[in-house]
């Protein structure tokens, strides 16, 4: 009997997360497949190398556009138009701190299940219209389109994190991108807000979407009970918990403000969503919003 | 022991923890309860808040009270509380425990087994040793002191006996007691008995003796007496008492053998009497089935009187012959045997006609010197014999003058006769009359006494033979045979060779005639039979009755002399039951016809205890639980009250309404079932679905579902056809007329569908349905049942309507209604495939045609052996389940396959329409003129 290969833990680890990921695409695929692509006015004329229609040269068009081949055949003027094609740089965030591990219940999805099915549900809506989406974060992926992207995408999506929170890295983004930053935002809001501000700067526009379980926001504790963070980094102490319900609820709506001012002020949009609504609000909101940041 | 009223503690120290339990209260109290740990992602908002109150919460009161009470009563319980303590008997040196056990004692047998253990314990604790003797078997080696532990082990083995225990026994054990003191306790039956004062006398000689009686003194029942025409009943009891009732029920066989309660009467002991007498009225049929009588609720053996022969009362039919001349009634032989027959039997008289006899089907037929009967007759009378009958011919001058058994030994005769009769001693003749000789041993009549004063003057004769000596039951002093008997079938036909009456014989006359009588069980026996009447007949027991009053079945087969028995003395050596000898039953009763019962009397000095003492109970065992309950309840309340219980809660509501939702299921199960049916129509008629009889086997079922699945596949893809997810049909109860086509993979050890299923099926093949055989053994073509599918087939398919079948010709439609095919492989390929025969397969191909011209219609059956379906299987995702042969080949007869099941569905949905195809040049041609 030899022993196993060194790079048996390795591969198992490798395997235990490609066992994830075909599922969650699955899902994600399906999710996008709802949304009706019919507003999203990708297919229109546009700056760009594809040809996409001609038509007739109409006062105003400059003369080096008229298409002569064409209009050579006809007796009025046509002009070639091209598809517009001004491929959009996307860059997802979805918080892998293990604070997003959480669900209040059994028939509940996690928070970060639900953020990683958004998040990448959205990527299949934008590849699939021909944007470039990456992953923004410590194991960034460059925007890039096409199909492939999006394993690589699901790939790091499913990856894991130690601490309970992780802070958005934005910086590598290319100016004129877009962002999109789902988390449940219950950590430490500064690294956040250094981070969009400064991504607002450089005139990336973005959304937010805040992933909460039904619990963090009903808090239906009480008794002596002790608190602990996913990673049981942080731990409280209370002797009455349901003392603390109404001191709690106004910190997280507190919360709620601050990030939806940090949105206001930096032009993003800010959008809470739990665990227990259905996953297609989120993602046509976060859709709508990447449009709405465009226009 | 420390004692407080009923109560009695034995380790009392204890209860001095109960001074804690204020404590254990304070305690409690200032500890509160652990915290829950929980995982909460919005810890992180909580950083820095505040208790608003320093204190937590405190243990709620009635959680601790719950503890409180469950501490308490776990204090109690090891501190040893007994109810009822029984400290006061205290006794020295050995103790000798002397039992009645006689039928008596059975009605409160667990009471005294209780007593005996109870006393056991105690001398086990203070190891005394201990003899225990039972009076109904007094044990034969005198006292054996051994210690208790010994007799408890064997405590089951000491019960009561069905009889009083013998004085002379107990006097010869009594005799050798030991000499040394002890201590004796007695367990009394109650009764007073001849015996008891000698014993009570040596016993108190040597020590104490303490006396242990029932509640209630035991009522028994004597013996049934037959009293002009009903049963009369005597009831005893011991004391004299007020004015009881006991009933009492009368317990037989019913017609189909089970036990059943016959009848039912009341005995009423009047105030001061020991004795009740009732009569009971039966039917004599329901007589005759009688098997005890018993005193309701008593359960002793005396209370119960096993009945025998003595209550049965046979029928006997007279048969006389037509005597027109008038007789004195004393010569007639009818007077003897009436008055010899009637008060023990029921008797069939005046009627001359055996037919009418034979249809009150009597136990004995008395032939009064009848030599005549018409050939009807006596096969009758032969047949009822063969049957069990038993006939009893007399002689006479008739049989005297007639030829009858002259020639050869007639059926109806058990012996072969001489020519006339003698007589001997009369006026006639020469000689004295003769006497009858002792009866032989192996005789019926042996022990039977013969009077000095029977004589024979006349007889008939036997002819003699080699059979003749082991015929005869009875002979003269000169050995002439006066009695014989033959056996025929289950019955038998005996012979007196002389007449009823006193014409040729005074036995008529004698007693002996009437104990003959009763000896051939024509008259059943008197119910108080003289030991001498018994005498020199074995008895075997065949059932015995125990102290319980319960029959069960003879514990040993060893015989009983009839003289013993008739003294009917139960003892051990003659245990109470039912005694058989030939025909003839017996019923030893624990109680006999001369039994009295007394009240025992004890001396003033004796202390005499009855069984009301209240029984020592320790309540260590209910306190140990109901402390346990509470530290039980105390966990889940715990739980609750710190609050994680909330989810079981959830479950717990769950659960309920799981079991609420169970409930509404079966209450709505009908409508369920209803909708089931309504589903399942639905799913077969929404779209084309192909079907498959399910077998049974799974794996069979699961390619057959597999193989439709594939073929439903291929069908929506090459045709228009789209069929639905097949579905496995069940014959018993599924509807089949969705279906258009049934296959029908049959297993060797298919189960035969009921007759609803057949006349379902039939129904389904005559509107239409199309059912495809599949034996999956390749060999069924020629029916060869050379496979056992193949002759399971053939056992399934017979009570189906299936017309004349045929090979499929090579013109079939199932050739060309989609594809064209020249075979019809499926996992097999080769063997014929068989379909209905045409009905004008005579028709030639018309000319230029290349089809003949059939029938219309689908054939209601393929069958074949190819097993198609493993052909045809794929998995859910796709892939062909079953591997063909290798390469290309199979590739190829996996398409065919196909192909065929292709067809096979458009045969079915389109039926002729390929071959109407055919002729469509024709029709285009007639069109155009």
């Amino acid at each position: 009997m030899s022993a196993a290969p060194p790079s048996l833990p390795l591969r198992e680890s490798a395997e235990a997360l490609a066992a994830a990921l075909p599922p969650l695409l699955a899902r994600a695929e399906a999710l996008a497949a709802t949304v009706v692509l019919g507003e999203h006015g990708r297919r229109r004329a546009g700056a760009g190398d594809e040809f996409w229609q001609y038509r007739a040269a109409m006062p105003g068009d400059p003369a080096r556009s008229i298409d002569w081949r064409r209009s050579a055949r006809s007796d009025s003027p046509f002009v070639r138009e091209r598809e517009w094609q001004a491929a959009q740089s996307i860059a997802l965030w979805v918080d892998p701190g293990r604070s997003m591990a959480f669900s209040g219940a059994a028939d509940r999805p996690e928070k970060g299940d639900r953020a990683r099915l958004v998040g990448l549900s959205l990527a299949v809506l934008l590849l699939r219209g021909g944007e470039r989406v990456g992953l923004a974060g410590p194991e960034a992926i460059a925007p890039r389109a096409g199909r492939n992207q999006l394993m690589r995408l699901g790939t790091a999506l499913v990856a894991g994190h130690d601490d309970d929170h992780a802070a958005p890295e934005l910086e590598l983004l290319p100016q004129g991108a877009r962002a999109v930053l789902i988390s449940d935002f219950l950590g430490a809001t500064e690294p956040l807000e250094a981070a969009v501000t400064s991504a607002a700067d450089r005139g990336i526009s973005g959304a937010v979407l805040q992933v909460l379980d039904p619990v963090e926001e009903v808090f239906p504790f009480g008794g002596r009970t002790v608190f602990e963070s996913m990673s049981g980094a942080l731990r409280f102490e209370t002797r009455q918990a349901d003392n603390l319900r109404t001191r709690y609820l106004a910190r997280l709506a507190e919360r709620k403000a601050a990030l939806e001012r940090l949105a206001r002020r930096t032009g993003w949009q800010y959008e809470c969503h739990h665990t227990d609504a259905a996953a297609l609000t989120p993602l046509v909101w976060a859709y709508h919003a990447l449009e709405r940041g465009r226009a | 022991m420390t004692v407080f009223g009923p109560l009695g503690f034995s380790t009392p120290w204890l209860l001095a923890a109960l001074v804690a339990l204020p404590v254990l209260w304070w305690l409690l109290r200032a500890v509160p309860p652990a915290p829950v740990r929980r995982r909460f992602p919005g810890v992180a908002l909580l950083l820095g808040l505040t208790d608003e109150r320093s204190e937590s919460d405190r243990t709620p009161w009635w959680l601790l009270l719950m503890r409180a009470l469950a501490v308490a009563a776990l204090i109690l319980a090891f501190s040893g509380p007994v109810l009822n303590p029984q400290t006061d008997r205290a006794g020295q040196g050995p103790l000798l425990i002397v039992a009645d056990a006689s039928w008596a004692s059975a009605r409160d047998w667990p009471a005294r087994r209780d007593r005996i253990s109870g006393l056991l314990g105690e001398a086990a604790r203070e190891g005394r040793p201990v003899a225990v003797a039972t009076l109904t078997e007094p044990p034969s080696d005198g006292v054996t002191w051994r210690s208790a532990d010994h007799w408890r082990d064997r405590i089951d083995a000491i019960a009561p006996r069905p009889w009083a225990p013998d004085d002379a026994a107990v006097a010869d054990w009594a005799a050798e007691l030991p000499e040394e003191s002890f201590e004796t306790f007695w367990l009394s039956d109650g009764l007073e008995r001849e015996g008891r004062a000698p014993l009570l006398e040596e016993l108190e000689s040597r020590g104490t003796v303490r006396v242990f009686e029932g509640a209630t003194a035991p009522l028994a029942l004597r013996p049934p007496q037959f009293v002009e025409g009903e049963i009369e009943l005597t009831a005893l009891r011991a004391g004299e008492g007020d004015a009881v009732t006991a009933e009492l029920s009368a317990i037989g066989r019913d017609p189909a053998g089970d036990e059943a309660e016959l009848g039912a009467a009341e005995l009423d002991f009047e105030a001061g009497a020991r004795d009740a007498t009732t009569t009971l009225s039966l039917q004599p049929e329901l007589r005759n089935r009688l098997t005890r009588l018993q005193i309701d609720g008593q359960n002793t053996a005396g209370a119960v009187s096993v009945t025998d022969d003595s209550l049965s009362r046979r029928q006997v039919a007279l048969i006389a012959p037509d005597t027109a001349e008038e007789r004195l009634e004393l010569l007639s032989p009818m007077h003897y045997l009436r008055e010899a027959l009637a008060p023990t039997s029921d008797l069939i008289d005046g009627v001359g006609d055996v037919d009418t006899v034979l249809q009150a089907s009597p136990d004995a037929i008395v032939l009064a010197d009848i030599a005549r009967l018409s050939e009807v007759e006596r096969d009758m009378l032969a047949d009822w014999v063969e049957d069990g009958g038993l006939l009893l011919r007399f002689a006479g001058p008739r049989l005297a003058a007639s030829d009858i058994s002259r020639a050869e030994r007639d059926r109806l005769m058990p012996v072969q006769l001489r020519e006339g009769g003698r007589s001997v001693g009369g006026v006639m003749s020469w000689g004295e009359p003769r006497r009858i000789a002792p009866f032989d041993d192996d005789s019926p009549f042996a022990g039977l006494r013969v009077p000095d004063d029977v004589t024979i003057s006349s007889q008939v004769l036997a002819d003699p033979g080699p059979e003749l000596s082991r015929s005869t039951i009875a002979s003269l002093e000169d050995g002439t045979p006066l009695v014989t008997r033959r056996e025929i079938g289950a019955g038998q036909v005996v012979l007196f060779h002389v007449t009823a009456s006193p014409d040729w014989s005074t036995l008529p006359l004698s007693g002996l005639f009437v104990q003959m009588l009763e000896r051939l069980a024509i008259g059943a026996g008197s119910a108080d039979p003289a030991p001498e009447d018994m005498a020199g007949m074995l008895w075997e027991p065949v059932q015995h009755l125990d102290a319980f009053g319960t029959l069960g079945p003879a514990e040993t087969s060893a015989g009983v002399d009839g003289a013993e028995l008739a003294e009917g003395r139960a003892g051990p050596d003659l245990r109470p039951g039912i005694y058989a000898h030939g025909d003839r039953s017996f019923a030893l009763n624990a109680v006999g016809r001369e039994t009295e019962l007394a009240a025992a009397t004890w001396p003033s000095s004796i202390e005499v205890t009855g069984a009301e003492t209240p029984r020592e109970v320790s309540l260590m065992p209910p306190l140990l639980l109901a402390g346990l309950g509470l530290l039980l309840a105390d966990i889940l309340a715990a739980l609750f009250v710190t609050g994680r219980l909330r989810p079981a809660a959830g479950t717990v509501a769950r659960g309920a309404a799981g079991i609420a939702a169970f409930a509404a299921l079966l209450l709505a199960a009908p409508a369920a079932e209803a909708d089931d049916a309504e589903a399942f129509a639905l799913r077969a008629t929404s779209e084309v679905v192909l079907a498959h009889v399910r077998t049974g086997d799974a794996r069979v079922d699961e390619i057959a579902e597999a193989g439709l699945r594939g073929l439903s596949t291929k069908l929506t893809r090459r045709t228009s056809v789209e069929p639905g997810e097949p579905i496995g049909v069940d014959l018993e109860s599924d509807e089949l007329a969705f279906f258009p086509m049934l296959y029908w993979p049959i297993t060797a050890d298919h189960p035969a569908p009921s007759d609803a299923a057949y006349n379902r099926l039939n129904q389904y093949l005559r509107t239409g349905g199309m059912i495809v055989f599949d034996t999956r053994d390749s060999d069924v073509a020629d029916f060869g049942s050379s496979t056992p599918e193949g002759r399971r087939l053939q056992e399934i398919a017979e009570p189906l309507d299936i017309p004349p079948l045929e090979p499929v010709p090579s013109d079939h439609v199932l050739t060309r209604t989609f594809y064209l095919l020249d075979g019809f492989p499926g996992r097999h390929e080769g063997r014929d495939v068989w379909v209905e025969q045409a009905e004008d397969a005579e028709e030639e191909t018309a000319e230029g045609m290349p089809f003949r011209r059939l029938n219309d219609g689908v054939t209601p059956v393929v069958i074949g052996g190819h097993d198609w379906a493993a052909a045809w299987a794929t998995d859910a995702s796709g892939a062909t389940m079953l591997p063909m042969q290798d390469g290309r080949a199979g590739t190829r007869q996996r398409e065919l396959a196909y192909r065929f099941g292709v067809n096979l569905v458009m045969h079915v949905l389109t039926g002729n329409y390929k071959s109407d195809q055919v002729h469509v040049p024709e029709l285009l041609e007639r069109l155009g003129q």
